[in-house]
């Protein structure tokens, strides 16, 4: 998918990087990274330091640099075009729909719909052309920011947001020493801190998610617990429920 | 930043936050803060509104970042980002200078 995109306009002068953002080790990356056949730099942030130097709060998130260093956009949310799953992937996102629809409810409230939450509110299409534009236009394209712009259009940081970021690394240090009860501490109060940072949230839920089915091509992909086992899940929130708690919209404003 | 001690120097605090600590104060790019009295970790990191976090039973800090422009930014000017491939291989975002730049966070999950 960005693959295509540079194939496309890599003779402009434009280069894609990706930079996967997971704790794990290479291997959790490898299989997406080998299928993408990627031709430009795909590299690992597992400290997630785009975080802390960019202001990435969800995946996925893109920034966009100048011939001269200058970011003339701040990370947003952004698509190479139209999503397309492997068939494979289709199926599970199906599947995740299908039990959240029908897990049992305590109350009343409309169930939520999964796939129109995290969807809806985008023209996906729109953000390729507008790298076009930029690939074509350069510095009067509509859509570069000034310096200035950039800086006030980046995400909102301030000492709780700070203290958020160091509470991921603290968790991020101690999850990969094996030091489990330290990284859930640490994880839950990043959480409470920020938790308008779904990258921090998706890659605690993901961690133990992934335990709990077994692994699994999309092991990751399972952020909630499994059911029956919600008293033995560690964090406050998942996925699910916290989706369901938003908008249509809002999981990934609108770029444009 | 994690930190096993705060009496670290003003280049080990370069390494981990890309603030250069010069006569005029803590600098990234053409935005500078002023230090009285110098370089001091935790007096610098208040400066900048770095939350400096402690782990009590295992006596390790963690430096968050930045906070003093209100913003994930302070300047528009991009960080140097190293970091390695699947092979382990190290790249410099800084090394495509000349081309522009597409940089797209993801994750598997």
């Amino acid at each position: 998918m960005w693959q295509a995109l540079r194939t496309e306009l890599h003779p402009l002068g434009v280069e894609i990087v990706t930079v996967s953002l997971e704790l794990s080790g290479p291997e959790a990356s490898r299989p997406f990274i080998e299928a993408a056949h990627p031709e430009h730099p795909s590299l690992l942030d597992p400290t997630h330091r785009m975080d802390a130097l960019f202001g990435v709060v969800n995946i996925p998130n893109v920034i966009w640099i100048d011939e001269n260093g200058v970011i003339v956009r701040p990370a947003e949310p952004g698509w190479p075009g139209e999503t397309v799953y492997p068939e494979s992937m289709r199926q599970m996102l199906a599947e995740r729909a299908r039990a959240v629809a029908e897990a049992p409810k305590a109350d009343a409230s409309p169930r939520p719909d999964l796939i129109k939450l995290l969807s809806g509110g985008q023209d996906r299409a729109a953000y390729p052309d507008a790298i076009r534009d930029w690939a074509h236009n350069g510095t009067s394209s509509l859509y570069a920011m000034s310096p200035d712009e950039v800086v006030a259009a980046s995400q909102p940081r301030g000492m709780e947001q700070s203290r958020a970021a160091a509470h991921f690394e603290l968790a991020n240090h101690f999850w990969r020493s094996g030091q489990r009860e330290a990284a859930i501490r640490h994880f839950n109060e990043c959480h409470r801190l920020q938790p308008d940072n779904w990258t921090y949230k998706r890659q605690a839920w993901s961690l133990v998610g992934n335990e709990r089915v077994g692994g699994g091509d999309f092991g990751r992909f399972s952020q909630v617990p499994v059911p029956g086992e919600e008293a033995d899940w560690p964090f406050a929130s998942n996925f699910d429920a916290d989706v369901a708690k938003l908008e249509p919209g809002q999981y990934y404003p609108n770029t444009f | 930043m994690l930190l096993e001690r705060l009496d670290v120097d003003a280049a080990e605090f370069r390494l981990g936050t890309g603030w250069e600590i010069k006569p005029e104060g803590a600098c990234k790019d053409d935005v500078c803060v002023p230090l009285p009295g110098g370089f001091d970790l935790t007096r610098t990191a208040e400066r900048l509104g770095m939350a400096l976090v402690r782990d009590e039973e295992h006596a390790i800090w963690a430096l968050g970042p930045e906070s003093l422009s209100a913003h994930a930014l302070v300047t528009a000017q991009a960080p140097e980002l190293v970091l390695g491939d699947l092979d382990g291989n190290e790249f410099r975002l800084s090394s495509l200078r000349g081309q522009k730049v597409v940089l797209v966070a993801w994750a598997p999950y």
